[in-house]
């Protein structure tokens, strides 16, 4: 199922949640609303939904206008972050529930065999008769899983799905959501704030910010280009180097960055990860001194000041004698260069 | 003292032994004075004049009818009551209105009002020299000095109970069970029968049992809008106000033993039922219990 | 603009005004009316006679000695129930609730026969010269009685979750006990003790079945305000009925504004986000 959305809006007393987000969603895709708090990912996700109402804009499921139409009717599957799983039910009875309500008659036969099949999927047999409270956090999101997709949703929407879970829960619990995935070919929505998991896991990323898309793409586009310093700082470990540009070169204080710059003169930011800088004694570079070394297993990160004041974070060899008070070069192979923000 | 002996942990602050003594023994005797030793004169004076007389007393015709007029109040204003309060938290809880806070108070409100006051209030509606009194007169439809005043007096009075142990608990859980209901394609009746109703259902019990002993002990509004006729509209409350002004102290006594009986009872589910969580909602934000809390997702 | 989400707003809200409009909104406005018909000076002729005023002072002074009481047995109370263990706590625990379960009427003849001359405790105060019922003393002790559960209750689900880590805090920077109770435990109490006591006043202020059997009910020394009203309907002045009335009414809604305010500020302590 396609869904569109058109110049969507919503306002909360005087909070614009939403302003102006348009946004197509392909069949059968799995998209990340990737952005931090307050960006407005999960109302986007919740008026999908229709457990929200737009203030303004439509959305569009395949080519019926489902703007005004109910929840009950839309045929979403919701995960609920926290999982809402109904705690006076089995598992068996959270799953069937959507199964008993729904306008279709099925027997009795038709929904055990049907939750059975839905617990088979998320791998849960044989705990159907058990209770919410006595499985797992990682468990119970898989029942949630289950239960969502019992109503045959034409969409699947998540809304930060493994974030109540331990760092390895949530690793397992996403592979295994991409397999799901995979296998039903559901149209899929799910919304996070950790970039990680956004680039794992989605075909698509979308990336918003206080109500907005900033940038959209597959993972490689947002992490090889991206549109603006927001994006390269929130994607992962950035560097941040103030220059100047001049005629086309780019300088950090009296060094001359080798990058290509088409843009007008005047101060921009130079962004670079930590593993696009290297530690030189000798070669042109940025002058800086080492502040601290950290050891940790398999790595050495240097921290290093320049001239300017600036702070560099970046990697060195394990086997490296860098120390503390060294003086050197920090040589960037890799950037994006942004013009400087104008002070907010 | 302490009954865990194995296991020693620093004293914390009042944990000295003499502090303790003392303070135990401060509440009990001030508590056996003021709680136990009522209910202990009730059931002495109640047999003071023997079993006979006792079982005379209740089966006394105006004793019956006292009796069965208390159960037929409750029996009609208690659901009623149920009924409201299931609405009014629904309404507060899983909505946002304006004027939400406003209702809460105006719900509230009998709560901290004088039961004269209430009855008083209740006269100037019904009474002939009330609103609607000349018109209630000239189809002949008593509402005061008969049941039908008894009843919405008791309700008015007992109008939070319901309501105040409701909406805590379903302000503390939320709305996103109902959300992930509809979302599944349950209509409103069935998102409530099947999914809010049994998370609340022992908060709901207790609201019910307390509203209930409230309605069987109500004593001031029904004073003035029943006309106190002995034989045919007096509850049992005020039977026993007869009777103890009528210098049968011992009557007064015996009928007032089965409502003290029936006090115990509602303690003793009260207990059950908090075992069971009821009560602990209300509990948590006792200090608050006034205030809706806001929460926008 | 607003839709809503879940259903059922309509009838929840509906059955909810209709029953508040007629049960509750319709006397109270009822009485407020009558009450304003009567013209300012007929009013306040009504309300500040002499018996009346009388009834004021008894009952306001009863109700505040009263809650004092209730303040420090009612703390002690919840400190005990929640701190120690004895046996027979839970029983304490449930008694506690007692006033609130059992009828203003049956509080009243039971106390009175407790109190009364030949009563159990009336008669060993009488050794030493203290009269209780028929007295002032009896009316405070019939609001002491109905009023407990309301500090207690409120304070012990604070005291329940009063973080040990101050408490641990205080010791270790060398506070004595009483310092700590004073300086760390009390301050934290405090916006719910007030919100119970205002509670509890305000009870009392309108208690009337518990009090009327005990008191003696001599206008001028032992009778409280609710009395007078009803006395004043027994003889047919409904005037002076509805305007002593709309005093207790009016202080209600001042002790109801009051507690809503002191139970917001507590709330600012007792939630943890």
């Amino acid at each position: 199922m396609k869904i569109r959305l058109q110049n969507v809006v919503k306002t909360f007393d005087t909070f614009r949640a939403v302003r102006d987000v348009s946004l197509d969603i392909e069949s059968g895709e799995l998209l990340a609303l990737l952005g931090p708090s307050g960006s407005g990912k999960t109302t986007i996700l919740r008026m999908v939904a229709g457990l929200e109402y737009t203030d303004g804009g439509q959305i569009y499921f395949g080519e019926t206008d489902a703007t005004n139409i109910p929840v009950r009717d839309r045929g979403v599957g919701f995960v609920f972050q926290h999982y809402a799983l109904f705690p006076h039910m089995t598992l068996n009875e959270n799953i069937a529930f959507g199964l008993k309500v729904s306008r279709v008659k099925r027997n009795r036969a038709e929904i055990d065999a049907r939750v059975q099949e839905l617990l088979r999927l998320v791998r849960l047999e044989g705990l159907g008769d058990r209770f919410p409270a006595q499985i797992s956090g990682g468990q119970r999101q898989r029942v949630a899983l289950a239960r969502a997709l019992s109503v045959d949703p034409k969409v699947l929407l998540l809304d930060e799905p493994f974030g109540a879970l331990d760092a390895n829960v949530r690793r397992d619990l996403r592979r295994w959501l991409r397999e799901i995935h995979d296998e039903l070919g559901i149209t899929t929505i799910f919304v996070t704030h950790d970039q990680e998991e956004a680039l794992d896991l989605a075909d698509r990323v979308v990336i918003l910010n206080q109500g907005e898309i900033v940038q959209q793409g597959t993972p490689k586009e947002v992490c090889r280009q991206p549109n603006s310093a927001f994006v390269m700082t929130f994607l992962g470990d950035t560097n941040k180097v103030s220059g100047i540009a001049k005629n086309g070169k780019v300088y950090v204080g009296n060094t001359e960055v080798q990058f290509a710059y088409g843009q007008a003169d005047g101060p921009v930011e130079i962004y670079a990860r930590p593993a696009d800088l290297e530690w030189e004694d000798l070669h042109d570079g940025i002058p800086a001194q080492v502040t601290r070394v950290l050891d940790r297993a398999g790595e050495r990160r240097v921290i290093a000041t320049t001239r300017e004041g600036d702070l560099l974070e970046f990697d060195v060899p394990p086997e490296s004698s860098v120390e503390a008070g060294d003086n050197g070069h920090v040589v960037i192979r890799r950037a994006k260069i942004f013009p400087a923000a104008a002070r907010a | 003292m302490s009954a865990i002996s194995s296991r020693r942990k620093p004293p914390r602050v009042g944990d000295a032994p003499w502090v303790r003594r003392s303070l135990i023994g401060f509440v009990l005797i001030i508590g056996a004075f003021l709680v136990v030793a009522p209910l202990l004169v009730i059931a002495v004076e109640a047999f003071s004049q023997g079993l006979k007389a006792y079982a005379a007393t209740i089966n006394h015709p105006d004793t019956r009818h006292a009796i069965m007029l208390t159960v037929i109040t409750a029996l009609i204003a208690v659901p009623i009551n149920t009924l409201f309060g299931v609405a009014a938290a629904w309404a507060i809880t899983k909505f946002d209105f304006w004027g939400k806070r406003f209702l809460l108070v105006i719900v509230e409100i009998p709560f901290s009002i004088s039961p004269i006051v209430a009855g008083v209030a209740y006269l100037f509606v019904y009474g002939l020299q009330g609103l609607f009194g000349p018109l209630l007169d000239a189809y002949e439809i008593k509402i005061l000095f008969a049941l039908p005043g008894i009843v919405i007096a008791s309700m008015f009075v007992t109008a939070p109970f319901v309501a105040r142990e409701l909406i805590p608990l379903m302000q503390a859980q939320g709305r996103d069970l109902e959300e992930a209901a509809t979302s599944l394609g349950a209509s409103g009746w069935r998102t409530f029968f099947s999914v809010t109703l049994p998370n609340i259902k022992w908060a709901l019990l207790y609201g019910v049992v307390l509203c209930n002993a409230r309605v069987m002990g109500e004593f001031g509004a029904v004073s003035i809008v029943s006309g106190n006729i002995r034989g045919q509209t007096n509850t049992l409350p005020l039977h026993i106000e007869l009777l103890y002004h009528d210098y049968q102290a011992a009557g007064a006594f015996a009928s007032a033993s089965i409502l003290a009986a029936l006090a115990v009872i509602t303690i003793i589910a009260k207990v059950a039922l908090e075992r069971r969580g009821a009560g602990r909602g209300r509990k948590k934000l006792s200090a608050a219990n006034a205030v809706a809390t806001e929460t926008i997702s | 603009m607003k839709r809503n989400v879940l259903p059922g707003l309509k009838l929840s809200l509906g059955v909810t005004l209709l029953y508040v409009g007629i049960i509750v909104v319709l006397p109270l406005a009822a009485l407020v009316f009558k009450a304003a018909s009567l013209g300012p000076a007929e009013y306040w002729s009504i309300i500040s006679s002499p018996r009346a005023f009388a009834s004021y002072r008894v009952t306001v002074l009863c109700a505040l000695a009263a809650t004092v009481f209730n303040v420090i047995f009612g703390l002690a109370l919840a400190w005990v129930l929640t701190r120690y263990r004895f046996p027979g706590w839970r029983l304490v625990d449930a008694i506690v609730d007692l006033p609130f379960a059992l009828p203003t009427a049956v509080a009243g003849i039971a106390l009175t026969a407790l109190f009364a001359g030949n009563g159990w405790f009336g008669s060993v105060l009488a050794e030493v010269g203290i009269k209780v019922a028929y007295t002032p003393l009896g009316i405070i002790v019939a609001m002491a009685f109905t009023s407990l559960p309301f500090i207690v209750r409120t304070v012990q689900p604070v005291l329940e979750d009063l973080d040990p880590a101050l408490e641990e805090a205080a010791q270790s920077l060398g506070g004595s006990d009483l310092e700590i109770f004073r300086k760390v435990i009390l301050p934290l109490l405090t916006p719910a003790l007030l919100a119970g006591l205002s509670l509890s006043f305000a009870r009392s202020l309108g208690e009337f079945g518990a009090i009327i059997f005990i008191a003696g009910n001599q206008p001028f020394s032992t009778e409280i305000t609710s009395l007078l009203i009803f006395i004043r309907l027994e003889e047919y002045d409904y005037q002076a009925a509805a305007a002593i009335a709309s005093v207790l009414l009016i202080t209600a809604f001042v002790m109801l504004a009051l507690t809503n305010y002191l139970q917001a500020r507590a709330l600012r302590y007792t939630v943890r986000s």
